[in-house]
């Protein structure tokens, strides 16, 4: 299960839209060390799309998306 | 450590329209492409002066001052392109963005600054709407003309004209 992802930083990004979800995500990366994980965890059905093309563009990876109710979970892996 | 020695792609943002949903679509894209690391620079022309402006009156002639007038207050007090219903619409898509806990314009534009989006100000709109300097919020970079626009545009992955 997702417990034996190391998590470095927890995001709570429940009831924010597009953009915010990924700018948040983005704000955050920096944070975390080179390989780190961020957990965020979002409400937006936008940022299923958002996230994995923000990872994409800027070469950070999601490892990870898990859905439960409204709550959508990403791990986000920082690779640079 | 950030590497800074990679250079970013660019983005060029026109924006000619002072409507609220137009405006929110500037800065939400200008948002989304400096956080996907893009270096952005919005020009902001005519109407779209609005997203820019301070909350004073402007206008120094007759008609100036009409324009002013008519054209008052700041991006609070953008109404949208349908629905405008003498400000019924701002009123009501306002309500119904907070309602939906989406950012409001002044929210996103402070996010596209602190993300470090570039925005400068039209000169010849500025003097055909007697706007000056001291009228747009101190966040500006500059004013400038078609030339830097024109430059930017030809070194940006994409450029948008809203």
């Amino acid at each position: 299960m997702a417990e034996n992802i190391k998590v470095d930083l927890e995001l709570d990004l429940r009831g924010l839209l597009c953009p915010l979800p990924m700018v948040r995500v983005s704000q955050n990366i920096a944070k975390v060390p080179v390989g780190g994980i961020i957990k965020a965890v979002a409400t937006d059905p936008g940022s299923l799309a958002d996230i994995p093309s923000w990872a994409r563009t800027t070469g950070n990876e999601v490892v990870k998306t898990e859905r439960a109710d409204k709550d959508i979970t990403f791990f986000v892996k920082r690779l640079k | 450590m950030e590497q800074e020695t990679e250079v970013k792609k660019k983005a060029t943002i026109i924006v000619i329209s002072g409507d609220f949903d137009k405006l929110f679509a500037a800065f939400s894209i200008a948002t989304g492409a400096a956080a996907a690391n893009m270096d952005v620079t919005m020009f902001f022309t005519f109407w779209g002066l609005r997203g820019i402006k301070k909350n004073m009156r402007t206008g120094r002639s007759l008609f100036g001052r009409m324009v002013g007038l008519i054209e008052s207050g700041d991006v609070t007090k953008a109404n949208p392109s349908k629905y405008g219903f003498l400000g019924m619409g701002r009123w009501m898509f306002g309500k119904m963005m907070k309602n939906k806990n989406v950012s409001g314009l002044s929210e996103l534009r402070q996010l596209a600054i602190d993300l470090g989006v570039k925005m400068y100000s039209c000169i010849t709109s500025m003097e055909v709407m007697e706007i000056d300097k001291k009228e747009l919020i101190d966040e500006v970079s500059g004013v400038a003309g078609v030339a830097l626009m024109v430059e930017e545009a030809q070194n940006s992955e994409f450029s948008l004209f809203i």
